[in-house]
């Protein structure tokens, strides 16, 4: 069974039509590519599995782990397994990183009938974690993303889901903005995270981080729809010629 | 899909938990203001002559803005004029003798307090607390004041230091708030009913927090305390008052002034929790809360301090300031103020720099909800001598749902040019963003919206004794229940 079941899926924001049937299906283990030029839809579509309000679904269905997936609230969604590093982190004042996380790992734990985790050792777990994602500890006593540089955004998404162990993992533009260190980095700590039992659908613009992270399938998204797919050489391909052939 | 869009808006107003009357007989002039019940009162409370001039000066002074139409106009608040003419003047329970304990307050009274959660039977919960109880206008009882004058601090009611160091009165009665300072200082001069005095000495560090709670219980009286507060050379004391009112329909007028004296290396710290009734959600009732703070740093290197969370009361004007005499004097104020429903708030601060090297530090954070509108008024002015004056200002403004409304009126006015002044303000939504942000985590709205107004108001509950920090995070999440989820 698929972990991610997507059956001709039609979406819009603010009534505009964006996605116009996408058929996509992901087990677990597995990593796919979405490539596409700006506009195309990555993001509605990332947003869309991940339950924001206003994007709405018009036709088609999502399965996740064979739940219906659109009916869920998006913190369900994140219950289940669903993480979605965002593509612009979202800035919270006053609340603390480690807090933040807390809060959400604790709630999961709950969901699954588990203890919360007390305070000294979620330290010690969030001390090995921002170590491994390349985060300086002291980052994560900063107020949620308030002053982060780029890169320390997409550590701080990538700490998040090492601590959450999604089962599903979105990542939408992990890549963006990194120099070329901070590009390694943020690939080797993806890679270390992606196990048999979970999948990656990692959402970019560029072939460079697929060198690290090296995906099962690439899908070429094109005006809401995926117009090709492929395995890891569709990516050079698509870097070599441009969007434009596709459209 | 998630109705986290239609819950947002749905704001719903939380019932007032301290909505009852107490069924204590009363003792109260007629309704209405004129020399006569200014007499009355002063006789009533055995004041010497001074004062009693002093209630008369007021008076007429007051009498003449009346006469002139000077009711404050300026604020950014909306309110049926008031007539001042329908109001009681004076409320006391009616009691005859002193009181020297707890057994002998009337046990309606203590039930009514026990109700407002103040432990005045239990206060070993409260150990390293002491308590003045203000019911209505007159202080029914005052702990632990055997263990502060070992220190030599005074801490008792006005009336009774009024009776018993009428010296320190006169000395500072008015020095910081002169009666002539706005329509409010003045209606309270010539008819405040009770209130607090604390006098700590030189060279001492109160060891205790000083509390007291107020309340206002008879219908249609307007509540006019003061409180006075010296610290002398070297001293320190933290102080927190604590309000709530209950359920009326006419709104009720309460007019305090709040004096500050911090002599040289004094530190006064004045804390402020205001759960007033605040009217129902149509607008309708609640207290009226026009309020007069200041503080004086006289000394060198002297230091007060304003935190205020501010979330009753249908109308609040009220902007605790500081003049900053000494050199090296610091003020610092810290507010948070909540709206929701139709409350309106207008409150702010004023630093007023005139000694060299001083500083001040304004964190203000205005949270609206429902049709609440808040307005942060704040003046920063640094008078020609004020060499290398700083301050830091800062208000910040939260937003729930789309019928409420911030507004900052920050004003500075400059005379020195050495003189270093920042700014920052933002205003942000409990918007959809964030909470969604949250529930990707799998964090539930609720938990969230109480995440997100926490981390809001973070820096000025820091500031809060630790007890009443907690108490004034259940108040705000308890105002903020239902409005979403
Ligand atoms: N909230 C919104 N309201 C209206 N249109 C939107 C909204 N968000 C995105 N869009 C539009 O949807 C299309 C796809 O955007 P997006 O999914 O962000 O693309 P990508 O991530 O591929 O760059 C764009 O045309 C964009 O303008
Ligand atoms: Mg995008």
């Amino acid at each position: 069974m698929s972990l991610l079941h997507i059956d001709n899926l039609h979406a819009s924001v603010d009534g505009k039509n964006i996605l116009k049937g996408v058929n996509l299906s992901i087990r677990r283990g597995e990593v796919h590519a979405i490539m596409g030029p700006n506009g195309s839809g990555k993001s509605t579509l990332a947003y869309l599995l991940a339950g924001k309000p206003g994007y709405k679904a018009t036709q088609g269905s999502v399965l996740f782990e064979g739940h219906d997936l659109l009916t869920l609230s998006p913190e369900k969604r994140a219950r289940m397994g669903m993480f979605l590093s965002f593509q612009h982190p979202v800035e919270i004042p006053g609340v603390r990183l480690d807090q933040f996380i807390r809060a959400g790992f604790n709630s999961l734990r709950q969901h699954r009938g588990e203890p919360e985790l007390d305070p000294l050792k979620f330290d010690r777990v969030i001390k090995k974690n921002a170590g491994m994602v390349g985060l300086h500890q002291s980052m994560t006593k900063r107020f949620v993303n308030m002053d982060f540089s780029g890169g320390e955004k997409k550590k701080s998404e990538l700490l998040q889901m090492s601590i959450m162990e999604p089962l599903l993992s979105i990542l939408d533009e992990p890549d963006s903005g990194l120099d070329v260190d901070a590009l390694r980095d943020v690939a080797n700590c993806i890679k270390q995270l992606h196990t048999f039992e979970n999948a990656v659908l990692l959402v970019t613009h560029y072939q460079r981080i697929l060198n690290y992270v090296v995906p099962d399938q690439v899908h070429i998204l094109v005006d809401g729809r995926i117009v090709r797919t492929g395995n890891k050489d569709l990516a050079h391909d698509v870097e070599a010629d441009g969007y434009d052939k596709y459209e | 899909m998630t109705t986290t869009n239609k819950d947002l808006k749905a704001v719903a107003s939380k019932e007032y938990k301290y909505g009852w009357t107490t069924d204590v007989e009363s003792e109260t002039p007629e309704k209405g203001l004129n020399e006569d019940i200014v007499r009355w009162i002063s006789e009533k409370k055995n004041e010497p002559a001074f004062l009693l001039n002093w209630r008369l000066k007021a008076f007429s002074y007051w009498k003449k803005l009346v006469s002139e139409d000077k009711t404050p106009k300026w604020a950014n608040v909306k309110f049926p004029e008031i007539d001042y003419q329908n109001l009681y003047y004076y409320s006391a329970p009616k009691s005859k003798k002193q009181l020297d304990s707890l057994d002998q307050v009337d046990p309606e009274i203590l039930a009514a307090y026990e109700k407002l959660g103040i432990p005045l039977e239990e206060q070993k919960h409260l150990a390293g607390v002491a308590v003045d109880a203000i019911f209505d206008s007159v202080s029914i009882t005052t702990t632990f004041k055997k263990e502060l004058s070992k220190h030599g601090i005074i801490f008792c009611s006005f009336s009774e230091a009024v009776q018993d160091h009428p010296e320190l009165i006169k000395k500072y009665l008015g020095s910081v708030v002169p009666y002539t300072d706005n329509f409010f200082a003045a209606l309270n001069a010539a008819v405040f009913s009770d209130g607090s005095f604390c006098f700590i000495p030189k060279g001492i560090r109160c060891p205790l927090e000083l509390t007291t709670y107020f309340r206002i219980n008879a219908a249609e009286t307007g509540q006019f305390e003061r409180t006075l507060i010296v610290a002398e050379d070297n001293s320190y004391v933290s102080y927190l008052e604590g309000c709530s009112a209950p359920m009326r329909d006419e709104n009720q007028l309460h007019a305090a002034v709040v004096e500050l004296v911090a002599m040289e290396n004094a530190e006064i710290k004045y804390s402020t929790i205001q759960n007033w009734y605040p009217g129902d959600e149509k607008g309708k009732g609640g207290i009226y809360n026009f309020v007069t703070k200041r503080g004086i740093c006289r000394g060198n290197n002297s230091k007060i301090s304003w935190t205020q969370v501010e979330t009753g009361s249908a109308i609040t004007w009220k902007y605790p300031s500081v003049m900053l005499i000494g050199d090296d004097s610091v003020g610092e104020f810290y507010s948070v103020a909540l709206t929701k429903g139709y409350q309106q708030a207008d409150t702010g601060t004023k630093m007023i720099h005139l000694g060299r090297n001083t500083r001040s530090k304004i964190i203000s954070k205005g949270i609206s909800a429902g049709h609440g509108q808040n307005t942060y008024r704040g003046l920063v002015r640094v008078m020609p001598k004020a060499y290398k004056a700083r301050n830091f200002t800062q208000c910040d403004s939260l937003l729930i749902g789309d019928k409420c409304g911030a507004h900052t009126a920050p004003y500075v006015e400059v005379r020195n040019n050495t003189a270093q002044l920042e700014h920052e303000a933002y205003t942000s939504k409990v918007d959809e963003e964030a909470m969604f942000y949250c529930n990707q985590r799998g964090i539930s709205n609720e938990d969230a919206q109480s995440l997100i107004i926490n981390g809001f108001c973070k820096e000025v509950f820091q500031k809060l004794p630790f007890e009443f920090a907690v108490e004034a995070n259940r108040l705000i999440e308890l105002n903020l229940e239902g409005t979403v989820g």
